[in-house]
């Protein structure tokens, strides 16, 4: 009977396991021969070799892969602190009020994210909503705040907000409401709480919305493209432009392979560490 | 008692909206007492506890420990300390992380933080090899002794429970009632503990208080509360009982108004006696019941047919439908235990110093 249903199993299974199989790892593995192929070729058939690699680390192309995971931690850091109190709030305080935050949340993700990120540079821009206004009304003025790191970051918080709030809501939702009041109990300070409950208990939470949000930013482009306009070349810029105005397939793959790599590491030590059948509603063992 | 109450609360009161959830509680307790807040769901006991460490805030009224006022005073700078019904241990540390939680809280050295774990360990009678297991590891009663060493470990004026055995199987409960009973006189700590089992209470405390919608219907000793309660709800909640009600006829005896109890013509004693049309609930548990034999006599006797019969083990329990259709609960120990067949018809009587007049409602 068992075996049976392991068969099931299986077949039930293969379809969707060639699906994968074909559109996920196959693209894969082509990047990954690619990447070790001679410069400018488009054919998997040439002799491997590493230049693209060497490249990689020759021509400063590294300086953009430490940028794109810089402004990617940074981001991470920011949207933790400021989700954490808002998904505090909607996990333990709200109530039925926070189905409304919630709508509002997700409603950003129905415009397209380049749409909103030109509503911010029109915002943010000298002549736009803000620095207008102020002229207009009280004769000052300032350069606009468009163009610089800060300003790709906040774009970067602005555009993975969901994607660290809702893992954090869940999160925290699984932390006990006796278990902070017991640590209460026994002379806890709120602080204390945080640190020994609630960060222990809601790491679940934590480690998938961080997750979530570092893996997006550190392949995010738009962000430095609109707000950044180009004062700093992110990864996923230099591997549009290999492949494109480079025409250097090789080189677009080992930088693609290099950011595969940093990224799936991430993920896999993260993952390691907590229990996703936790938050995913499997049983608690 | 001249002696300074540990406690003392004066006209506590909880409102949730329109709901009073404690009616201007007033309650004293005793160092070193362990005191027992029974009631069933709904009574109020669980927000009274929750009021007592600081969980909840009350409404009105003024808590006082020792000489402090403490109602305004957060759980966490409280000296008291509970173990929840849920036992409420932290699943992502250690069993021996948990104990020391409170003294790493205090910055206490962690040298000395693991020398009182592992005494806790031994008071608890948990084998020290225990330090390192995981809560998840632990079975419902290891949890429970776990959950008792943190909180020992805090070191509170008072400890409260809130129901924690609810949970556990009934040979498990039985021990650990008993265990924590010579806990209580080991430690020589206040312990306050709330629970719905009255049979929990009995075994446990020095004094038992009875709680009903919000209020303390009766406050004394277990076997006072057992042999002499003030209303027919302490009565019944104090286990299986005989209830009649009565009526005090033109010399003062108690007659019964809903069944035929005869007086059979002894003089009670004054305890007994009710003013003439006065009315009242006649008590007996089911252990002073007697089934009388041939001429047998008794101060009260009520006639009927013996309808059922159920072994307890120890004792043995009969169900006598009395000939109105009342009816009566009859215990006898197993030794003592009455020969008849289902149907056949009985008297039963008893006396009345085994018996208890309540006056209230």
């Amino acid at each position: 009977m068992e075996r049976q249903d392991q068969r099931i199993g299986l077949l039930s299974a293969l379809p969707m396991g060639v699906v994968l199989l074909i559109s996920f790892l196959a693209p894969m593995l082509v990047i990954a021969v690619f990447s070790v192929m001679p410069q400018k070729v488009f054919s998997l058939l040439h002799i491997p070799d590493f230049s693209s690699y060497k490249l990689v680390f020759t021509q400063g192309y590294i300086k953009s892969v430490l940028w794109s995971f810089g402004m990617a931690m940074a981001s991470t850091v920011v949207l933790f602190v400021i989700c954490w109190p808002l998904a505090f709030g909607m996990a333990k305080v709200f109530k039925g009020f926070g189905i409304f935050i919630t709508i509002a949340v997700v409603v950003t993700l129905f415009v397209s994210e380049n749409i909103r990120l030109f509503g911010w540079v029109l915002t943010l821009m000298k002549g736009g909503l803000i620095e207008g206004h102020l002229r207009a009304w009280t004769g000052l003025t300032f350069e606009g705040v468009l163009y610089n790191t800060p300003v790709i970051v906040f774009g970067l918080v602005y555009a993975y907000f969901p994607f660290m709030l809702f893992p954090l809501i869940q999160g925290i939702a699984m932390v006990p409401d006796d278990a902070r009041q017991a640590a209460a109990d026994l002379g806890a300070t709120r602080r204390q709480i945080f640190f020994e409950v609630d960060l222990p208990l809601s790491a679940p939470g934590i480690v998938i919305g961080s997750l979530l949000s570092f893996v997006l930013a550190a392949g995010a482009m738009a962000e430095s493209k609109l707000l950044g306009g180009q004062t700093v070349i992110v990864i996923a810029d230099e591997i549009e432009t290999a492949f494109t105005y480079g025409q250097n397939w090789p080189l677009g793959s080992a930088l693609s392979i290099i950011l595969i790599l940093v990224i799936g590491a991430l993920s896999i030590f993260g993952i390691n560490r907590v229990n996703l059948d936790l938050i995913m509603g499997g049983r608690r063992t | 008692m001249s002696r300074e109450p540990i406690l003392r609360l004066e006209g506590v009161s909880k409102y949730f909206g329109e709901f009073t959830a404690l009616d201007s509680i007033n309650l004293e307790i005793d160092e070193g007492e362990f005191l027992t807040i029974v009631g069933p769901s709904g009574s109020g006991k669980t927000t009274l506890i929750r009021i007592l460490v600081g969980i909840e805030e009350l409404s009105n009224g003024k808590i006082w420990l020792w000489n402090d006022r403490i109602e305004a005073i957060p759980a966490n700078r409280r000296p008291t300390c509970m173990v929840f019904q849920s036992l409420a241990l932290f699943p992502h540390k250690s069993v021996g992380e948990n104990i020391e939680f409170p003294l790493k809280l205090r910055k206490q050295r962690p040298e000395n933080r693991k020398a009182r774990a592992f005494e806790l360990l031994d008071l608890l009678q948990l084998p020290q090899s225990f330090y390192q297991k995981r809560i998840n590891e632990c079975s419902g009663g290891e949890r429970q002794r776990v959950a008792l060493a943190r909180a020992l470990a805090f070191d509170p004026e008072i400890l409260f429970f809130d129901e924690p055995l609810s949970a556990l199987d009934f040979r498990l409960r039985k021990n650990l009632e008993k265990e924590l009973k010579d806990l209580h006189r080991r430690t020589g700590k206040t312990f306050v503990y709330i629970t719905h089992s009255l049979e929990e209470a009995m075994v446990m405390s020095d004094r038992i208080a009875i709680m009903r919608s919000g209020r303390f219907e009766q406050i004394a000793v277990a076997d006072e509360i057992y042999a002499r309660p003030i209303s027919r709800f302490v009565a019944e909640f104090m286990g299986e009982v005989n209830l009649f009600s009565v009526k005090g006829d033109d010399s003062g005896n108690p007659v019964g108004t809903e069944i035929d109890i005869q007086t059979g013509g002894a003089t009670l004693d004054s305890g007994m006696g009710l003013v003439r049309g006065a009315l009242a609930t006649l008590m007996v548990r089911p252990e002073a019941v007697n089934f009388l034999v041939d001429d047998g006599t008794a101060d009260f006797v009520v006639e009927g047919v013996l309808k059922a019969e159920y072994a307890l083990g120890s004792r043995t329990q009969y169900k006598v439908k009395a000939d109105n259709g009342d009816e009566l609960a009859v215990e006898k120990l197993r030794e003592d235990r009455f020969f008849g067949k289902v149907g056949d018809r009985v008297r039963l009587g008893w006396n009345a110093a085994s018996a208890h007049m309540i006056t209230g409602d």
